[in-house]
């Protein structure tokens, strides 16, 4: 019997990866953690102070305001894509031909590039030569999301779900499919209505699937900036200056590089701490 | 309960049926008296689980009618029918209790809560499932789900036809004999009219009082398991049935006699042929074939020990006869000499049985 010689050959392949994921991720990681605990004026002299940015930018009432902002926008987004993907994929049928046409155009929207979907929604908001802006004023809506704050708004959340409720129904749809005929038809001759299909069959086997929606839809909301950028700019006054749009005027606007590294930290930890929760609530009865 | 009778029924999957091969299910009129336990035996694809989805309502045949007693239920949907199916793997309601899902039935037909707890209760005694009552449904082993699914289907008291869709294919082989076993005795119990389709010929054999077997979507014979297994009315049968199965060799038949290579070979009834029949086969189970002083002469090939009995493979004019020994009796090595037993030797033209 021959002993087995340990072959630590096999770390020299790992080694490309190493140095890839080093220098994308790591490192940019570790000079943000450097910045946020030092103070510059420029010229690259630093000096050390400590946790004084995180505490500034925790009592920042601007701070505060761009989290809320950011938190309503979230749960707004959530409440309504997640119960409008669940019943389009529910109205999408699974057998025949029109599958393949459905699949495909529930799949457009989220293929266009993001700062083209900001562009074409910025342009159709417009209140005088957009299509959607200009027919809303000649309806009688005052709208303007130049100049109104919950025009903006809307106009925002209009855009997010049109352009991301599709990722949800293909979820959605994925998971649906996932369920055997045989449930469908137990539930037939036990006399089970709509609701009770919907409620006992399939929302619990989605239940996975949906767990995957909405946390990738968390995620995503929370760090939206792109589309939101290129319709409103931040919107009329600061009104729709959500949380990334705000770090980056601190970051590049205003080169505070310190408190902007802070802020980004405090970001990534608030996105990974509500992931979390998100993830231990919706896969909590799977544990037991 | 009820008679279940199926008359002039075909299937085809396809819109347009072009050749007869489209059919899934080709003609046939079936009748299942009151209160029988059935099986319907074929291999995959033979058609069985279309036929049960016909029954159950779940979907609607090309041509025919489906009466239960007097009544034409071919219009009408699954839970208009009552009836119970269980299904290949078991359906349970995962978020609901043992007790929620059988009483699941029953709360959509608005029946009060007290009617519906000694309904329960009843049948949860009748399949062990008491002391699970109060535990989520998705947490029990597949036999018990699977006992779960027929509970959901006994609960209601007007079932009229229980039919089963190779409930055990997922069961772990110790549990099957179990709910096999549980199966029998709800039949005895119960009295529903019940029938069970699978591939599998123990299951069949065992459950039923009468069996159909099926191929290819027409029905092949239908008997008892006795029937079936001594009196085979197609080569089919004798293959499927039985393990191993029925002995076929190529036989030729003048003059009232049958033969097999030179030998005369006795048969069961007076056999007759069709004129235009292309072969001609004799039939013997291993069962039947005995070691003789006198009889066929066959050159021992191979032995295998399958438990209780030895198969031993015998060769002779180029086909191999197969037969059984139990303990104690003697292999002759070399060459032999085999007997038919008459009474169980039939003769087969194009695969149907002659006389």
């Amino acid at each position: 019997m021959s002993t087995k010689v340990p072959n630590q050959k096999a770390w020299w392949l790992v080694l490309p990866v190493v140095v890839l994921v080093a220098f994308n991720a790591v490192l940019p990681l570790m000079t943000v953690v450097n910045y946020s605990v030092q103070e510059t004026f420029g010229e690259n002299v630093f000096f050390f102070e400590g946790v004084k940015w995180f505490e500034q930018i925790l009592h920042s009432k601007r701070f505060h305001e761009s989290l809320q902002r950011q938190l309503l926008y979230t749960a707004i987004v959530l409440a309504i894509e997640v119960p409008l993907g669940v019943a389009i994929a529910l109205a999408m049928p699974r057998r025949g031909p029109w599958v393949s046409v459905c699949l495909v155009l529930m799949a457009m929207p989220l293929l266009i590039p993001w700062n083209v979907v900001g562009a074409m929604w910025n342009i159709i908001a417009l209140p005088d030569i957009g299509l959607l802006g200009r027919s809303l004023n000649a309806l009688g809506i005052e709208y303007n999301f130049t100049r109104q704050p919950v025009a903006a708004w809307a106009t925002l959340i209009a855009m997010d779900v049109w352009h991301w409720t599709s990722l949800v129904v293909l979820l959605a749809y994925a998971g649906l499919s996932a369920i055997p005929d045989a449930y469908y038809q137990a539930a037939k001759i036990d006399g089970a209505s709509r609701w009770a299909v919907f409620r006992f069959i399939q929302l619990p086997k989605m239940r996975r699937v949906l767990t995957i929606a909405v946390l990738l839809r968390f995620m995503d909301s929370f760090m939206i900036y792109t589309e939101a950028i290129v319709v409103t700019g931040g919107g009329p006054g600061n009104s729709t200056t959500l949380l990334s749009i705000d770090l980056v005027k601190i970051a590049l606007g205003q080169f505070d590089l310190g408190p902007a590294a802070a802020m980004s930290l405090i970001y990534f930890l608030i996105i990974l701490l509500l992931s979390w929760v998100f993830y231990t609530v919706m896969t909590r009865d799977e544990a037991n | 309960m009820a008679l279940v009778r199926l008359s002039s029924l075909r299937h085809s999957y396809r819109a347009h049926v072009q050749a007869d091969a489209d059919w899934a299910v080709k003609r046939l009129d079936i009748e299942w008296a009151n209160g029988t336990a059935n099986a319907l035996l074929g291999p995959s694809g033979c058609g069985k689980t279309t036929l049960l989805n016909i029954i159950s309502g779940l979907l609607r045949p090309t041509e025919g009618a489906v009466f239960f007693d007097e009544r034409d239920v071919t219009a009408l949907a699954p839970d208009e029918r009552n009836i119970a199916q269980v299904f290949q793997f078991p359906v349970v309601y995962d978020t609901m209790t043992v007790y929620q899902n059988l009483a699941f039935p029953l709360r959509n037909r608005r029946l009060e809560q007290g009617a519906v707890d000694r309904r329960v209760r009843e049948i949860a005694a009748l399949l062990d499932l008491e002391p699970m009552l109060a535990q989520r449904a998705a947490g029990l082993t597949a036999d018990g789900k699977q006992k779960i699914s027929l509970g959901r289907g006994l609960v209601r008291e007007d079932v009229n036809v229980v039919m089963f869709d190779e409930p055990l294919t997922v069961i772990d082989p110790h549990l099957k004999w179990r709910l096999r076993s549980k199966l029998k005795e709800l039949h005895q119990r119960v009295g529903t009219t019940m029938i069970y389709v699978t591939h599998d010929q123990t299951e069949a054999l065992t459950f039923a009082d009468q069996v159909i077997v099926m191929n290819e979507g027409t029905v092949v014979q239908a008997g008892t398991p006795v029937e079936l297994f001594e009196r085979p009315r197609h080569t089919f049968v004798g293959h499927f049935i039985g393990s191993p199965g029925m002995n076929v060799l190529p036989a030729t038949f003048d003059d009232g006699v049958a033969r097999f290579g030179g030998d005369v070979v006795e048969l069961a009834t007076p056999a007759r042929p069709p004129a235009s029949a292309k072969r001609l086969e004799l039939g013997v189970r291993p069962e039947f074939v005995r070691f003789a002083s006198d009889g066929i002469p066959v050159r021992v090939v191979r032995v295998r020990d399958s438990g209780r009995y030895r198969i031993v493979e015998t060769e002779a004019e180029g086909v191999t006869i197969r037969l059984l020994l139990t303990e104690g009796q003697l292999l002759p090595r070399g060459n032999a000499k085999l007997r038919f037993e008459p009474k169980f030797t039939q003769l087969y033209a194009d695969g149907w049985i002659a006389s």
